[in-house]
């Protein structure tokens, strides 16, 4: 094609109409975007266990059913130490910004110990129906939950080293830069378990100790 | 000490798995062989197993793909000789426990180790150069996804040695794969590979979505992406949708094969056409993961070589768009036999057909961008054309199979098989060959030889014909697909020809191979000095081929669609000699530290051995709390570097 046939077949330069032209974004924004995609993959993980335990969930193989085994107390209780340590997450990550550290440090060991009493009762929940005879190998329905629950136990598991591990960090380095982003990535996990937690909360504990 | 490992676990009575493993390992140690002795292992640790630049990351996951390409083709034609060989009472060569494994190993590796890193390969290359930027989001992730696609691949074929593979096929359906049926290390195999090769596909997608959604040259808004990264977004974003459920099916039947559970068993209130349906919510848009990007490829290709804009870019994002929603709906047309009842069949049927409606814009906007064209016929376009063919006919007996009274009929016939190899080849396998081709001298420098590019095109097109449409008859005939013998005579001719097929093929990868030989041989008479061999449209030709680690020195600043094609015919593009200096990420041995302890991870947990499990995971923990504990150094390249190497190759190729 000749350079003047090329020319006249070209398109006037467009206005730039939307902020979708500005260029490659700061690191925070790639970092915590990139960080929300993978906790939106989380949560497609999560779905399919829900999914399974809506079919599973009449399963019982003649063992015990979701009516006999749970009680709403200790899910109520799990759920407010749970959504109590998210509100001391978001504390903690306020205070960093201010740059207040004790402050940042006690909400970091607030937000642990409810972490930590969120998981030890959920353990306990776990022994008794297992004393029970009613562990993960007696039915369909078992299985499902087991999982289901256990999965957002080993998330809050993995929850509760990673906060240790920046908390010894942010002691180390200092409130840099990337150590913020870390904790920003942290904080976002955190609400996330919650979110699950709320449907866990509904469909496992409320829908089936009905 | 060493779980269910013994001697007996090695197939010493079995020729044809000992001589391929022979081959395997001759192979492995003739390569490190020569590595140690040309003193390579500095240079191919420095610049290659640690490098977290996008564009040597795309070519390790080409490389792996080609590789197993090889591998699973030589899966496929055991197959159909054997096929061509059982009729009546001849009984065939591969024992019926053998040939199981074996479409076992084809389905499973050429998905999953043959087409997805091929498909991620070329998004990793070509996607940051398109947008005109200088990496991915996160290079060090980059390198850990492509290192775990690789762990998953060495294990499946690992079993190839040491143990047996799953005989479950493609998808190992319950209660097939369940421990009661499966007693075997087949099918842990297949689980383990698969959950570790599945989450490096989970981590590309998050990277990749990420890159293309918050990292773009200044000026590229969404509507003057090229169509190549709009596919490469939406694929990514369905590995980022489906991807998860398919770790989730694994783990579940895992844990029933493992732990004892009841998800999918026959006993305990296992369902297993649960395990059906979720594999296959992840399964239909898998299709279109590995679809899309081909779609993209074709658009790339047919736009540069007519010499004009793509026709409909606008319809062409959308239908894009479309199928990326649409083929999250239509799952359950893998089996309408369920019984789901004939409202829910009907539903699933219609949204099958649909999609047919954005694949037939996208034909038409391929057809009407090549009308009153300049069309070069390079290799790349004739793949183009090839698939055009191809994929109608393929997409034809899909809406056949979408319509559930007819499902019934053909449902897991041979009929089906070659429905889907008709469009998975016609589809993925021809725009990744055309990718190939297209990219190559922008990743090399240097061109590929063209003669044998179009022998390597026509024996794949007759090929395929030859060897699937015969299926297609002997499928409506009665034939059933995994089967390893059939009495009936009169099937045997066109198994003969679909035999003929496969070795026509096989010339195909024959040619390919030479070709890159021969290339590589005659580098120095086909170096492309211009950055632009093909008088492309996209920002990828903007830049030396190869490119630099950092791509640009300067990022482009797009002004229209075509960005590179406008910035030709007017002239502007790189006018300036100062350059500001940039930081770089530095090399990271994370990505094959990772995958080493994953392959020691995935293999000891298949044979039990478990202090071996406990000391990869502790290994795996290292490696995150180091990656977790790192200081961001960047590597600073200085503004004079910058424009000496620019002004280098702009003095040596571009005129003026």
């Amino acid at each position: 094609m000749s350079a003047e046939a090329g020319l006249a077949a070209l398109p006037a330069a467009e206005p730039l109409r939307s902020r979708s032209g500005a260029g490659p974004a700061p690191v925070r924004i790639v970092v915590g975007y990139g960080f929300w995609i993978f906790l939106l993959s989380d949560i497609i993980l999560f779905s399919a266990l829900f999914a399974t335990y809506a079919v599973q969930q009449g399963q019982t193989a003649g063992g015990p059913s979701a009516h006999q085994l749970f009680g709403l107390r200790n899910a109520g209780i799990e759920t407010l130490a749970l959504l109590f340590s998210s509100y001391t997450c978001g504390l903690a990550i306020v205070a960093m910004e201010q740059r207040r550290m004790s402050a940042f440090y006690l909400c970091f060991a607030l937000t642990f110990v409810l972490g930590a009493t969120f998981l030890g009762l959920e353990l306990t929940e776990f022994a008794g129906f297992v004393a029970r005879g009613a562990g993960p190998t007696r039915s369909g329905f078992l299985s499902a939950f087991f999982s289901l629950v256990g999965l957002h136990g080993a998330h809050v598991t993995v929850g509760l080293l990673w906060l240790i591990f920046l908390v010894a960090q942010t002691a180390y380095r200092g409130p840099l830069d990337y150590v913020r982003r870390r904790l920003l990535c942290f904080s976002l996990f955190w609400h996330a378990l919650d979110i699950i937690w709320v449907g866990l909360l509904t469909m496992v504990y409320l829908m089936g100790a009905r | 000490m060493l779980g269910k490992l013994t001697w007996q676990a090695i197939p010493w009575h079995e020729p044809p798995a000992m001589a391929a493993s022979a081959f395997i390992i001759l192979g492995i140690l003739g390569i490190l062989i020569l590595i140690t002795r040309k003193g390579w292992w500095g240079y191919l640790w420095n610049e290659w197993l640690t490098s977290v630049d996008h564009k040597r990351i795309g070519v390790m996951y080409v490389l792996l793909a080609l590789v197993l390409l090889v591998r699973g083709f030589s899966d496929a034609i055991m197959m159909r000789t054997q096929l061509a060989m059982a009729a009546g009472n001849a009984p065939g060569y591969l024992p019926p426990e053998h040939y199981d494994q074996i479409f076992t190993a084809h389905g499973t590796i050429m998905i999953f180790f043959m087409a997805m890193p091929f498909v991620i390969g070329l998004m990793n290359f070509v996607v940051p150069l398109q947008l005109g930027v200088r990496d991915v989001a996160f290079p060090v992730l980059n390198s850990v996804s492509f290192w775990l696609t690789a762990a998953g691949a060495l294990l499946v074929n690992v079993s190839l040695v040491v143990g047996e593979f799953a005989r479950t096929g493609g998808l190992s359906y319950p209660p097939l794969s369940e421990l009661a049926f499966s007693p075997g290390v087949g099918v842990d195999y297949y689980l383990w590979a698969l959950q570790i090769s599945g989450l490096g596909t989970l981590l590309a997608g998050i990277n990749m979505v990420t890159t293309i959604l918050k990292l773009r040259a200044p000026g590229m808004t969404y509507m003057r992406m090229p169509v190549f990264v709009w596919t490469a977004l939406c694929s990514s974003m369905m590995i980022v949708a489906a991807f998860p459920i398919l770790t989730a099916t694994f783990g579940m039947l895992l844990l029933d094969r493992y732990a004892g559970m009841h998800f999918f068993t026959t006993d305990g209130g296992g369902n297993f056409m649960m395990y059906v349906n979720l594999i296959w919510a992840w399964g239909h848009p898998e299709v279109y993961i590995l679809a899309l990007p081909g779609f993209g490829i074709f658009s790339e290709v047919i736009a540069t070589f007519s010499g004009k804009q793509l026709f409909g870019y606008r319809s062409m994002v959308l239908a894009t768009l479309a199928i990326c929603v649409l083929s999250n709906m239509v799952w359950l047309h893998h089996f309408f036999t369920m019984g789901a009842g004939a409202d829910v069949n009907a539903v699933f049927g219609i949204m099958s057909m649909i999609i047919a409606i954005p694949t037939g814009v996208k034909l038409f906007n391929w057809l009407f961008t090549m009308f009153r064209g300049r069309i070069r016929f390079e290799v790349p376009v004739l793949w183009t054309i090839g698939f055009m063919v191809t994929f109608v006919l393929g997409g034809l007996t899909g809406v056949l199979l979408a319509v559930p009274p007819a499902d019934f009929q053909l449902h897991n016939s041979l009929f089906l098989v070659a429905h889907f190899h008709n469009v998975i080849i016609g589809a993925v396998l021809f725009g990744l060959m055309a990718g190939y081709y297209y990219w190559f001298p922008k990743a090399f420098g240097f061109t590929l030889h063209r003669g044998l590019g179009v022998v390597s095109f026509w024996c794949w097109f007759i090929g395929f014909y030859l060897a699937f449409f015969p299926l297609y008859a002997v499928g409506l005939l009665g034939a059933t697909r995994r089967m390893q013998h059939y009495a009936d005579l009169s099937w045997q001719p066109y198994m003969i020809v679909a035999e003929v097929g496969a070795v026509v093929i096989m010339c195909g990868i024959i040619a390919t191979i030479l070709q890159l030989v021969i290339s590589i041989r005659t580098r120095e008479s086909r170096r492309d000095l211009t950055g632009d061999p093909w008088e492309g449209r996209t920002l990828e030709w903007a830049t030396a081929s190869p490119p630099p680690a950092y791509n640009f020195a300067r990022l482009p600043t797009v002004e229209s669609l075509d960005a590179f094609w406008v910035m030709k015919q007017r002239h502007t593009g790189n006018t300036s000699n100062v350059y500001p200096a940039i930081e770089m990420p530095r090399n990271s041995a994370n990505g094959f530290l990772t995958a080493f302890f994953a392959v020691v991870i995935g293999f000891s947990l298949v044979w039990h051995i478990w202090w071996l499990v406990v000391l990869g995971l502790a290994g795996a923990a290292v490696i995150l709390v180091s990656f977790g504990w790192r200081e961001r150094v960047p590597v600073e390249v200085s503004g004079e570097q910058l424009a000496a190497d620019e002004a280098a190759w702009r003095g040596a190729g571009v005129p003026g």
